[in-house]
């Protein structure tokens, strides 16, 4: 087997786009993603990777060089992280629309104001509509899978679509744990040459993104949907094959820990998904009938696992780390929705707002919110909606 | 440097039935690129008129690649595909970011700033045609003092002209030059030698706009050439740490040579309100810059 290192998160997703040896890296160091740049950094300067570091201005630049240089050939990655990444938000869409493959992994942090370096989900689910694969890691190694793989999918030719890695800023980014990293050789086979759509390298005529009429425009805008539906397949491929490579167990765009038998389900995606681990098994020593389904890929949204995992339970609990201001957290509207698609006669589901701006949430608090729901469904008296703050429930 | 060919086998690159306006500079411009780096060019396009002269998708009136980039990214876009190109050994292709003023002295500056300082292996070209002509005649920080436009309506620009190309120079490029649409067989002199220098390169095109300085169409060049021949333009190259005045705008160094500024304003409408005041200031920002010339050369 490979290499097994004692990494950040921050480190691990170094670590996967050098042995994806990527050939340019564009980036512009903000808190909490900077450790990520200059690891990649020490990486190119001592000469473990053979690739260019250009050490750009601002985001908007650092995935504007990463968009040229995929479309001129290259295998690209960049990170960033919050504020950035909203200044970024522009080329984001420009790249799924180009079809660039390009991976970015995103160290997530809330977005001011007020200045906050905590983290949440907020700047990761700004991204949510751009026509980017979304992945979310839970610890380290996840982080490094979760990377390593998401080269592969982005340049899957029934994809071609860029692929963002969430971890969380801190939590993951700046803790340290073991971090398996598979053999150079058997990377290097399984993720095999650089793929995309079109090289732009002066070796034919082509225009990309010239204006278009509203007919065509809407028609790129469907083959990007239809890329996101044959998405789901791939990173189930994907994930099926690396498992191969380094052992580690197939885990699905859905981990379902304690599911199979649940009566209540709770639904998280991110590094809290622990804290909830430890609250299940805690409840269910305690007799309570409840299992988690951790969400590893948020786009395209996994909501048929998801159904087919919680139709039977008698209530689903979303946990979101960010909030539609107005509406209720998104991965409680993607999952509502999931449902809909196959049934009318859904089981309670309800949204709980947490976490934001870095706020802790201790398995305790997840066991407390779990058991009042548990009680609420029993009693045919649930809230669609709280906001749990300071351990109060804030409606 | 020996007169060149032109138009040689431009219309190779540069196709008939492009979606210019009548009298545009841009086709003038890029069939000086198409004779200087014929199709081995790829050019980075930010918004701008450019995006549309290209014309509309699946179709493209230049037989070349185009890239197009977000407002604000040419030269970090332009960045990335040179040094991709350089790590997969692709050398017989010219990345030129082109882009207007808008995109360029404005809300491009940064990434330009960036790019210059990185030393990147591209030329950027900014064509200056002094406002933002694609979205309706709004003023950019090029546009020069005076003028009119929909975002300086009533009383024009009341602040000088943002001078980028010296903005570059102070960034130590190797080779920086101002050229003119005008000037066809300069702007190829100074692409061939841009292209035989590596590391970031900038050339400011000042590019005469008919629709956005009220000008019949046929004067595009005619008033192109007046801006030099008033030396209100000067044209010249900046590289070994020094100004080198071009041919056109060698005579201009002596300012009894110099039409009278009014010749090149009263041709045009955006100047249609100047008095006596802005005139003499305008006059004045032409000693002053012919002073820096001077200094530098």
């Amino acid at each position: 087997m490979g290499l097994k290192l004692v990494l950040t998160g921050n480190y691990a997703l170094a670590y996967a786009a050098k042995v994806a040896r990527v050939n340019v890296v564009a980036a512009y160091p903000i808190t909490p993603q900077t450790s990520v740049v200059e690891k990649l950094a020490e990486f190119i300067e001592e000469g473990e990777l053979d690739a260019v570091m250009i050490r750009v201005e601002s985001e908007h630049s650092a995935l504007a060089a990463c968009f040229g240089a995929a479309l001129a050939g290259a295998r690209v990655f960049t990170a960033t992280s919050s504020q950035g990444l909203l200044y970024m938000h522009e080329v984001v869409h420009w790249a799924s629309r180009a079809r660039a493959p390009i991976v970015m992994g995103i160290v997530t942090r809330t977005l001011g104001p007020p200045w906050n370096i905590w983290p949440d989900h907020t700047d990761y689910m700004d991204q949510r509509d751009t026509g980017w694969i979304m992945s979310f890691a839970m610890d380290n190694q996840e982080a490094f899978d979760l990377t390593l793989q998401a080269f592969k999918v982005s340049e899957d030719p029934r994809v071609y679509l860029p692929v963002m890695v969430g971890i969380e800023g801190f939590i993951l980014g700046h803790t340290s744990m073991p971090v398996e990293i598979p053999e150079q050789n058997l990377v290097d086979e399984w993720l095999g040459p650089r793929r995309q759509p079109y090289v732009v390298d002066g070796s034919e005529y082509m225009a990309i993104g010239n204006l278009a009429l509203p007919e065509d425009t809407e028609e790129f805008f469907m083959d990007i949907q239809n890329a996101m539906e044959e998405a789901r397949k791939v990173v189930v491929e994907v994930e099926e094959e690396y498992s191969k490579i380094t052992g580690r167990p197939f885990k699905g765009p859905v981990e379902c820990f304690k599911c199979e038998d649940a009566k209540y389900v709770a639904i998280s995606m991110g590094a809290w998904s622990g804290d909830l681990m430890e609250s299940v098994s805690q409840l269910r020593d305690e007799g309570y009938s409840v299992g988690l389904l951790r969400i590893r890929y948020y786009r395209p949204f996994p909501g048929d696992y998801i159904f087919e995992k919680a139709n039977s339970t008698k209530g689903v609990l979303v946990f979101d780390r960010a909030i539609s201001f107005g509406s209720y957290g998104p991965i409680f509207l993607d999952t509502a929705a999931s449902f809909l698609k196959h049934t009318r006669k859904t089981p309670y589901i309800k949204n709980v707002v947490a976490g934001i701006g870095g706020v802790n949430i201790t398995s305790d608090d997840f066991s407390r919110i779990l058991k009042r729901f548990v009680h609420e469904v029993e009693s045919d008296g649930v809230n669609v909606f709280e906001w749990y703050h300071k351990g109060k429930v804030v409606r | 440097m020996s007169r060149p060919p032109l138009p040689y086998k431009t219309r190779d690159v540069v196709l008939p039935g492009d979606a210019a306006c009548p009298g545009c500079p841009i086709p003038i411009a890029w069939k000086v690129l198409s004779a200087v780096f014929g199709d081995k060019m790829i050019l980075v396009i930010p918004a701008s008129c450019s995006s549309v002269v290209v014309g509309m998708y699946p179709g493209n009136s230049l037989r070349a690649s185009v890239i197009h980039v977000p407002f604000a990214s040419a030269a970090a876009v332009a960045s990335g595909v040179s040094e991709a190109l350089k790590k997969r050994g692709v050398t017989d292709v010219q990345v030129i970011a082109w882009a207007g003023d808008g995109g360029t002295a404005d809300i491009g500056m940064a990434s330009l700033s960036g790019a210059a300082e990185r030393n990147h292996d591209f030329i950027y070209i900014m064509y200056d045609n002094e406002a933002y002509m694609n979205t309706g005649i709004q003023r950019s920080s090029s546009t020069p003092r005076g003028a009119w436009t929909t975002t300086t309506p009533i009383i024009g620009k009341s602040e000088e002209k943002k001078d980028v190309a010296k903005i570059m120079i102070a960034h130590g490029v190797p080779y920086v030059a101002t050229a003119s649409v005008g000037y066809v067989h300069d702007f190829y002199n100074k692409l061939v030698r841009a292209s035989k220098i590596r590391g970031f390169r900038f050339i400011s095109l000042h590019a005469p706009c008919p629709i956005g300085w009220r000008f019949d169409p046929r004067y595009t060049v005619k008033i192109a050439r007046l801006a030099v021949e008033s030396g209100l333009w000067v044209l010249y190259e900046y590289y070994d740490g020094k100004i080198h005045l071009s041919g056109p705008s060698r005579p201009y160094v002596d300012p009894s040579k110099r039409k009278p500024v009014e010749e090149y304003l009263k041709l045009q409408g955006r100047f249609r309100r100047i008095d006596d005041e802005l005139l003499k200031s305008i006059q004045e920002y032409v000693e002053k810059n012919w002073e820096w010339v001077k200094k530098h050369m």
